[in-house]
């Protein structure tokens, strides 16, 4: 295989990667890791390098659709983003000094629980429990768009909400992934927001932690312009066409079947890892 | 209540500048990572990097001012990792414009939040890591 060759392939897979991320929820940064480095046999810290940004491309393409509809939380969106982009940070610097075989074994976890969590996790209301000391102190209840008008909500629970932050950043940076799924269980279980405005709002964090990772990253030399090139391009690509066969679109089974794949690919990403071979 | 509805209002205004800077942002990273990569091919067709085996970058492709001169040097590479930057520096730019608006909206929490997460962002981007 020539370069030209190569950059065509893992283009393809990227772009395979990030409709799957798209059409999951799980997001083209967690598909296109185990597809770097199970199927094309990639280092792991470039996969993580080249993941990580496709991240940012995704979230930021994505995030320009959101904002219009009204329903990201701002205020709590930056709140936790101090504990997100610290997270993130430590994470990125904790890649050096981690074994591959843990890293692998972190990534596969995650991979498994995410992809169990999109298929379990329908959108739900949640009750409104009334105010919260904390959260009326930081200005965060808010209203967002539904069918019959505007429906105010309140936000609860921000110490475990900002913990749980800290997690999500933590394995964004150590994995070069978005976090979406832990965001989305901070922000849905822990702080009690309306399922839409969990998952906008998580869209609208992901691309300020995987900044706040990405510049690690490239000072540690793990972004490798050719072999991110592809990977960016792809998974952007990907990622579009999948979110337009989202809409409107009946896919509960397509999203059962490509999680149990995905989630195949993570045992395999585990196995490898523990016998020697990414 | 009538200063509350404004508030809202000019929020509204304010999501779809936000929704118009990340999407420009992406676009215009898209076209400097493409065009650097058909340079970086049709200059460099050779065989496929050793991408089994971690080396780390060259020095000059890992900090901001080396990207900077090899993109001006018109080296596909270089401007690949220049479009990298200006995709990392998109969402900072989001955060940067919260910051404004919450200056406009005289609230000093979120001032002092937003203060903090942005210079988290710079600390990760401009200082070294090695």
């Amino acid at each position: 295989m020539n370069l030209v060759e190569f950059t065509l392939v893992v283009w393809a897979g990227a772009v395979a990667a990030g409709f799957l991320g798209a059409l999951t929820g799980l997001g083209g940064g967690v598909v296109i890791v185990p597809l770097l480095t199970v199927v094309f046999g990639v280092d792991i810290h470039y996969a993580i390098g080249a993941a990580l940004v496709s991240v940012i491309a995704t979230s930021s393409g994505a995030a320009a659709a959101y904002v219009r509809e009204g329903f990201s939380n701002i205020r709590v969106g930056m709140f936790l983003e101090i504990s997100t982009t610290l997270g993130a940070l430590i994470g990125a610097v904790l890649v050096l000094y981690l074994r591959v075989s843990v890293i692998a074994l972190v990534f596969g976890t995650v991979l498994l629980y995410s992809a169990y969590a999109s298929i379990t996790e329908a959108p739900h209301d949640n009750e409104d429990l009334g105010p919260d000391r904390l959260g009326t102190l930081l200005k965060m209840d808010s209203s967002y768009p539904t069918a019959s008008g505007f429906v105010s909500y309140h936000v609860r629970g921000v110490p475990l909400g900002f913990a749980l932050m800290f997690v999500a950043g933590v394995l964004s940076g150590l994995l070069g992934i978005g976090s979406g799924a832990v965001k989305v269980l901070a922000m849905d279980r822990a702080m009690k927001l309306p399922f839409k405005v969990s998952t906008t709002t998580s869209n609208f964090m992901i691309g300020v932690t995987a900044a706040a990772g990405a510049g690690v990253y490239l000072s540690r030399g793990y972004i490798d312009p050719g072999l991110a090139m592809p990977v960016m391009l792809g998974v952007l690509a990907g990622s579009l066409l999948g979110a337009r066969v989202l809409m409107g679109a009946k896919i509960r089974v397509l999203r059962i079947v490509f999680s149990a794949v995905i989630g195949a690919l993570a045992i395999e990403m585990i196995y490898k890892g523990f016998s020697g071979k990414l | 209540m009538m200063s509350a509805a404004r508030g809202q209002l000019s929020e509204r205004r304010l999501d779809e500048i936000i929704g118009m800077l990340l999407r420009a942002g992406v676009l215009i990273a898209a076209f400097f990572v493409l065009s650097g990569g058909v340079l970086y091919l049709v200059r460099e067709n050779g065989p496929v990097p050793d991408y089994h085996v971690f080396h780390s970058e060259p020095g000059e492709l890992r900090a901001v001012p080396g990207i900077v001169h090899a993109a001006l040097a018109l080296q596909g590479p270089g401007l690949i990792q220049f479009g990298l930057l200006i995709l990392i520096a998109t969402p900072i730019a989001r955060v940067a414009f919260s910051l404004l608006a919450f200056l406009y909206q005289r609230d000093w929490t979120y001032v002092v939040v937003t203060v903090i997460v942005l210079g988290l962002l710079l600390y990760s981007l401009l200082g070294s890591h090695e």
